[in-house]
C-alpha cells in the first residue's frame, strides 16, 4: 500500500501530517457518504409504503429522515472539504521548508545536479501532488470502508442473501477495478510527471536562449524538442485515458450487476414472504447509492501512482549528497590567517578542477589568483568558502577547514560570485542581506563607497535586470563592504567595468580591504597585492 | 462562472469535433438512464404490488441489463474522448502559444519572466486537462440531461416536471453570481503561484550567495510566508467553491424532496400510480446531478480557464512588425544616423550617428550602463529605434525581413546561455561541421581534450559545470563557426586571461567579415580599425 511505500515514509518523517484534522475530515466524509445512501434508502422506503395508502402520520418520520439525509449529505460534504483541505495544504508549506533546507547544503557545488526547471517543477508542483495523499486516497479509502461496510449490514439485516451480493460487488469496484487501473495507465501515469519536468526545464532554457536561438535561427530546431517532449507527455496522457475509461464503464457495469444481483434474490425473496414488499425498491435501488463510496477508489489508485511518483522525485532531493558536510565535532578557529599548502579540489561530476596551489594568507595580506580560465581560480575560492571538500593542507585560524563548521567558516570568509546575485526586491533588501540591522544610512554609504549612487527603493527586478552588468558587479561590491568579514574573497569583481570605473572599484576595493585578507581572482595583475599565485590544472601544461 | 471561452476553439482545433461528439454521446446516455429508470420502477412496481415472480419480470431484467451495458460502452467513449482530447488540445495550445511566445522576439522575451512564462506552458496549459476532461463534458452534461430527463419526467407528472423546470434554471445563475465573485480570489491565486515559482527560482539560484553571508537559513521564514499567502489564496478560492456547491446541493436536494413529498402525498390519496411516483423519484436526482458536478469541478475548471486566459492574452499580443524587403547586401557598411535607441518608450542612447565600415573591426566603448549593449540589440534589429534609422548599405534595416538579417549575424552576448547538451551541439547547433578549428581559434583545444568525454561532454545545466569565461569562449566558438557576415560579440573576452584573450583577438583580425565588439579592455581598443562611444558627451 502506498503509506509503506519507501519514498512516502521516507516524506512523511520530515513533515507532520495534521493527523487530527485529517480523522475529523474522515468522520465527516464517511457522513456525507452515509447520508447519500440515506437518502436513496429512506426515499425509496417512503415511496414504497406511501402507496399502501397508510396513514399520513406513519410516514412522517421517513419524511423528516429524507429531509435530514438532504442536508446532512451536503452540509457533511462541505465541512468534510473545508477540514481535510486545510490540513493537507498547512503541512504542504512545512513539506516545502524541510526540503529547501535540504537544498541548503547543496550550493553550490552540489546544485547543479538538478535542472532548474526540474527542480522548480518539484518544489512547487511534486509537492502540491503530496496533498493528494490524504485528500484523494487516505480519506476516501476510510470513507468508502465505513460507508460500504454500513450499506452491507444494511442490506444483509432486510435480505442475508442481499448483503452478500453487495459486499461482493463493493469489493470488485473497491479492489479489482482499482487494480485494474493501475495495470493498465500505472505506467502512462508515472511517466507524466517526469516529462512535465522535462518539459518545464527545455521550455525555461528556450525562453531564457531564446534571442540567440532566433539569431542562429535554431529557434525552430529547438522548438522541436520541445514538440518532442510534449509529444511524449500527450501520448502518456492518452495511454492514461483509455485505463481510467475502462475502470468507469466496468464501473457501471459492477454496479449494475449488483441491481441486477439484488433483482434476481429480492424478487422471489418478496414472493417467498422473507422480504417486506416495501423494503424491495430500497434493496434494488441500494447499491446505485452505496457504490459512490467505491466509485471514487478508482481515480485513488491513479492519485496513488501519483503521489508516489511525486513522492521519488523529492526523495531525490533527501538523497542527493552535499559535497561537503560539517565535522562531526566542529572546532573553533583562532584568529583568520589562511594557509593552504598543495590544495587540490574537484566537482562531484568532475576530473580534478585545480590542484597544487600555494599560499600562506596572515590577516591584512592581500593576494590574487592568476592563471588561464579554466584553470581551477575559482575552484580555489569555493574551497576557502567550505563550499567544496579539498585534499591537501588548508587551515583557517590554525584548523584544518575540514574540522570547522561551514556556517563558521562564512562568518570569518566572504566569498562573492563571479556575477554577483541579485534579488528580485530593492535595492535594500539586496545589500540588506549582508548586514541586516544595517540603517539607511549605512547602505547610502557602502553605495558611495563603490560609485553607485542609487535609490535604495528601487526595485531591481529578476537577476538584476535593470541593472547593467557594471552596476551587479559594484553591488555585489557593497555587499562585501557592509559585511566585516576579516577574509573576502573576489572573483574578477572588475570584469565588466570600464577601464576609469574598474580603477575606482579597483581602488575602493583597496581601502576596503584594508586591514583584511583579500583574495582575487583576476586577469590583470594588481599593483598593490602582495603576491600573486599561479592556479593550474593537474595535468596541464 | 465562466461559460466556454470561445478561443478555445480558434487555438486548439480538435476541441470542435470533440464538442460535436460529446452532445451525440451524451445525449444517448441520458436516453439510457431514462430508460435504466422505465426498467427498474417497473420491475419494482411488478414484483411489489403484483407479487410477479422472477420468470414473469425476466425479460424486463434482461433489458436493464443490456441498457446498463450500452451506458458501460457509452461512458466509456464519453470519458475516453474527453481525456484524449485534453491531450491533444493541451499539446496543440502549448505548441502554438510557445511558437507565438517566439514570433514576439527577443525585447519581448528579454522584459519577461522566464519562470512565470515556463510555469505558465507547463502548469498552466496542464490545468486545461481537467477544463476538458472533465469540466466541459459536465456542461454539456448539465444542458442535454435536465432537458431529456425534464421531458421524461413530464410524460409521468407534469407537478414535478413543473418543479424542476422552476428550479433547475436557478442554479446557472446562482453559478454566475459566484463567478464573479470568486473571479478576483482565481487572479490572486494564480498570483501567488507565479510569486511562489519566481520567487523559489530565485532563491534557489542566489543560494550560494545567500550561504556566503550565512542567510541561507533566514530564506526559510520567506519560503514559508510565500508558501502561506499561496495557502491562503487556494484556500480562498476552494471556499467559495465548496460553498456553491454546498448552495447547489442544498437546492438540488431540496427540489428532489419536494418532489417526493408531493409524490408521497398523491400516492397516500391515491392520485398517482407506483409506476408514475417510482420512475420520477428516481429520475429527479439524475436531473440536478449534472448541474452539481459542474459546481464540483468548478475550481478545477477556473484555475484552466484562468490559465487558458493568460496563454490567450499572449496570443492575442501582435508580433512586432517587421520589414519584408529582402536583404541587398550584408557585407555593407552600416550606418546609424542620429538614433535614439532605448526601451519602453524611454530613450537609454540617443542622436548617435556612427559608420561601421564593412569588413573591418569596430569597437564600441564607453562607461559602463552608458547603452553599449543596447546599441547592439538595435543593430541586431531587436529593437527599434525611437528616432533617426539604421542603415545596412542603403536600406533601412526597420524595412528588411530581420530573419534575413540575422541569418547573416554571428552574435556572443555578454553572459551566453549554453543548451544542456553536448559541448559539440553546442557549437554546431546540431549541423555536420568540423569544429577542430574554432576550438583551436578560441584556445578551448586543451580544456575539451582534457575532459573525459571530449566534444560529447555534456554541458550546460544539469551537465558538467562551466565557467563563465569558456561559456563566452563556447558561444564565440559557435559563432566563428558560423563564419557570418557580421560578427557582434558583447564583452567576448571577459573572464578570459589574457594570453588566451590576445591569441583570440588575433583571429579575430583574420575573420572576413564586419566585427563590432563591445569592450573596454586595451587588448581589444588595440585591434580595433575604428572605434566610437557611447554615453560620453563631447
Amino acid at each position: 500500500m502506498i503509506l509503506r511505500d519507501p519514498a512516502v515514509r521516507r516524506l512523511r518523517e520530515i513533515y507532520r501530517p495534521a493527523t487530527g484534522r485529517l480523522w475529523w475530515a474522515a468522520v465527516l466524509g464517511a457522513l456525507a457518504l452515509g447520508s447519500s445512501v440515506g437518502l436513496m434508502a429512506v426515499s425509496a422506503w417512503l415511496i414504497s409504503r406511501a402507496w399502501e395508502q397508510p396513514p399520513i402520520l406513519f410516514l412522517q418520520v421517513a419524511v423528516v429522515s429524507v429531509r435530514a439525509f438532504g442536508i446532512g449529505r451536503g452540509v457533511f460534504r462541505y465541512a468534510e472539504r473545508l477540514v481535510s483541505h486545510q490540513a493537507a495544504f498547512r503541512s504542504l508549506v512545512d513539506l516545502r521548508v524541510a526540503l529547501y533546507e535540504r537544498l541548503i547544503p547543496l550550493a553550490p557545488a552540489g546544485l547543479p545536479a538538478f535542472k532548474r526547471g526540474d527542480l522548480l517543477r518539484r518544489m512547487v508542483d511534486d509537492v502540491e501532488t503530496m496533498s493528494d495523499l490524504s485528500l484523494r486516497v487516505m480519506l476516501p479509502i476510510f470513507s468508502a470502508i465505513l460507508v460500504g461496510t454500513g450499506s452491507v449490514i444494511l442490506t444483509a439485516w432486510l435480505l442475508p442473501a442481499s448483503g452478500v451480493i453487495l459486499a461482493v460487488c463493493l469489493l470488485l469496484g473497491g479492489i479489482a477495478v482499482p487494480a485494474l487501473i493501475i495495470w493498465s495507465s500505472g505506467r502512462g501515469q508515472a511517466a507524466q510527471a517526469p516529462l512535465q519536468a522535462e518539459l518545464s526545464s527545455e521550455v525555461l532554457t528556450a525562453l531564457q536562449a531564446g534571442p540567440e536561438l532566433m539569431v542562429l535561427g535554431a529557434d525552430d530546431a529547438y522548438g522541436r524538442r520541445i514538440e518532442d517532449v510534449d509529444a511524449r507527455l500527450a501520448a502518456a496522457m492518452r495511454k492514461t485515458a483509455v485505463g481510467s475509461a475502462l475502470s468507469t464503464a466496468l464501473g457501471i457495469l459492477v454496479q449494475g450487476a449488483a441491481v441486477i444481483g439484488m433483482i434476481l434474490v429480492a424478487v422471489p425473496a418478496v414472493r417467498a414472504g422473507d422480504l417486506w414488499g416495501v423494503n424491495l425498491a430500497v434493496v434494488v435501488l441500494l447499491p446505485l447509492a452505496a457504490y459512490e463510496s467505491v466509485a471514487v477508489l478508482a481515480p485513488s489508485a491513479l492519485a496513488a501512482i501519483r503521489v508516489r511518483t511525486a513522492a521519488g522525485r523529492l526523495v531525490e532531493i533527501l538523497d542527493a549528497q552535499p559535497p561537503v558536510s560539517d565535522p562531526a565535532a566542529p572546532q573553533a578557529a583562532d584568529g583568520a590567517t589562511v594557509v593552504a599548502r598543495g590544495l587540490s579540489a574537484s566537482y562531484p561530476t568532475g576530473p580534478v578542477a585545480v590542484g597544487g596551489v600555494d599560499f600562506y594568507l596572515p590577516v591584512g595580506h592581500r593576494i590574487g589568483l592568476v592563471g588561464e580560465s579554466g584553470s581551477g581560480k575559482s575552484t580555489v575560492l569555493n574551497v576557502l568558502a567550505g563550499f567544496l571538500k579539498y585534499s591537501g593542507d588548508v587551515r583557517l585560524g590554525g584548523r584544518q577547514l575540514s574540522e570547522l563548521a561551514g556556517d563558521d567558516i562564512r562568518s570569518l570568509v566572504l566569498w562573492t560570485p563571479q556575477i554577483p546575485h541579485v534579488f528580485d526586491a530593492d535595492v535594500a533588501a539586496n545589500l540588506r542581506m549582508a548586514k541586516p540591522d544595517a540603517t539607511d544610512e549605512q547602505l547610502l554609504d557602502a553605495l558611495a563607497a563603490v560609485g553607485l549612487p542609487m535609490d535604495l527603493h528601487r526595485p531591481v527586478g529578476q537577476h538584476g535586470a535593470t541593472l547593467s552588468g557594471g552596476e551587479r558587479q559594484r553591488l555585489g561590491l557593497a555587499r562585501a563592504v557592509l559585511a566585516d568579514h576579516p577574509v573576502l574573497l573576489l572573483d574578477e569583481p572588475t570584469e565588466h567595468l570600464d577601464p576609469p570605473t574598474a580603477q575606482a572599484v579597483l581602488d575602493t576595493i583597496a581601502k576596503v580591504s584594508e586591514g583584511r585578507s583579500l583574495v582575487v581572482v583576476t586577469h590583470q595583475p594588481i599593483p598593490w597585492l602582495d603576491e600573486h599565485v599561479e592556479v593550474r590544472t593537474p595535468g596541464r601544461s | 462562472m465562466r461559460g466556454f471561452d470561445r478561443r478555445l476553439l480558434k487555438y486548439a482545433r480538435s476541441t470542435r469535433t470533440f464538442l460535436v461528439a460529446s452532445v451525440f454521446v451524451q445525449a444517448v446516455q441520458a436516453l439510457l438512464i431514462v430508460a435504466q429508470a422505465f426498467l427498474l420502477a417497473s420491475v419494482i412496481v411488478r414484483a411489489f404490488t403484483e407479487a410477479a415472480d422472477l420468470a414473469a419480470v425476466m425479460p424486463t431484467v434482461v433489458q436493464l441489463g443490456a441498457v446498463i451495458a450500452a451506458r458501460a460502452l457509452t461512458a466509456f467513449l464519453a470519458e475516453w474522448l474527453a481525456h484524449r482530447t485534453a491531450a491533444t488540445a493541451m499539446s496543440e495550445l502549448r505548441m502554438a502559444a510557445w511558437r507565438h511566445m517566439m514570433s514576439l522576439g527577443p525585447a519581448w522575451l528579454a522584459g519577461k519572466r522566464t519562470g512565470e512564462l515556463a510555469q505558465l506552458l507547463v502548469r498552466g496549459v496542464g490545468g486545461l486537462e481537467a477544463y476538458y476532461a472533465r469540466y466541459l463534458p459536465q456542461l454539456v452534461l448539465a444542458v442535454v440531461v435536465p432537458l431529456i430527463v425534464g421531458v421524461a419526467i413530464l410524460t409521468e407528472d407534469v407537478l414535478a416536471a413543473v418543479i424542476v423546470a422552476f428550479t433547475v434554471p436557478l442554479i446557472p445563475v446562482f453559478m454566475i453570481l459566484v463567478g464573479w465573485v470568486s473571479q478576483a480570489r482565481v487572479d490572486r491565486q494564480w498570483r501567488w503561484l507565479a510569486v511562489l515559482g519566481n520567487h523559489f527560482l530565485d532563491v534557489v539560484e542566489g543560494l550560494p550567495t545567500l550561504k556566503a553571508f550565512n542567510r541561507a537559513q533566514h530564506q526559510v521564514g520567506q519560503i514559508r510566508q510565500v508558501g502561506d499567502e499561496h495557502r491562503r489564496s487556494t484556500m480562498g478560492v476552494l471556499r467559495v467553491t465548496f460553498l456553491s456547491a454546498l448552495v447547489l446541493e442544498l437546492l438540488s436536494t431540496l427540489s428532489v424532496a419536494l418532489i417526493a413529498v408531493s409524490i408521497g402525498v398523491r400516492l397516500v390519496e391515491g392520485n398517482m400510480t407506483l409506476m408514475a411516483g417510482l420512475t420520477v423519484l428516481i429520475l429527479a436526482p439524475e436531473v440536478y446531478l449534472p448541474l452539481r458536478m459542474v459546481g464540483q469541478h468548478f475550481h478545477a475548471a477556473a484555475e484552466g480557464a484562468e490559465a487558458a486566459d493568460r496563454v490567450f492574452a499572449v496570443m492575442e499580443q501582435e508580433p512586432p512588425t517587421t520589414g519584408s524587403a529582402d536583404l541587398v547586401a550584408a557585407e555593407a557598411d552600416i550606418r546609424l544616423e542620429g538614433v535614439a535607441l532605448g526601451y519602453d518608450g524611454k530613450d537609454v542612447v540617443s542622436e548617435l550617428s556612427a559608420v561601421i565600415p564593412a569588413g573591418d573591426i569596430t569597437v564600441i566603448n564607453g562607461p559602463s550602463g552608458a547603452g553599449k549593449t543596447t546599441v547592439l540589440n538595435g543593430v541586431l534589429g531587436f529593437i527599434k529605434p525611437s528616432a533617426g534609422r539604421i542603415l545596412i548599405g542603403e536600406q533601412d534595416l526597420a524595412d528588411i525581413d530581420v530573419r534575413q538579417w540575422w541569418s547573416h549575424i554571428a552574435w556572443v552576448p555578454q553572459s551566453p546561455q549554453l543548451l544542456p547538451t553536448s559541448l559539440r551541439e553546442n557549437i554546431t547547433m546540431g549541423e555536420d561541421l568540423d569544429v577542430r578549428e574554432v576550438l583551436a581559434q578560441t584556445r578551448l583545444e586543451v580544456w575539451v581534450d582534457a575532459l573525459p568525454d571530449g566534444l560529447d561532454t555534456i554541458i550546460g545545466e544539469g551537465g558538467r559545470p562551466v565557467s563563465v569565461g569558456q561559456a563566452r569562449r563556447i558561444a564565440l566558438a559557435r559563432a566563428l563557426l558560423r563564419r557570418s557576415r557580421v560578427l557582434l560579440l558583447d564583452e567576448p573576452t571577459a573572464g578570459v586571461d589574457p594570453e588566451s584573450e590576445a591569441a583570440i583577438l588575433a583571429v579575430l583580425r583574420t575573420v572576413p567579415a564586419t566585427v563590432i565588439v563591445v569592450g573596454h579592455r586595451s587588448a581589444i581598443d588595440a585591434i580595433a580599425d575604428h572605434t566610437f562611444s557611447v554615453g560620453v558627451v563631447v
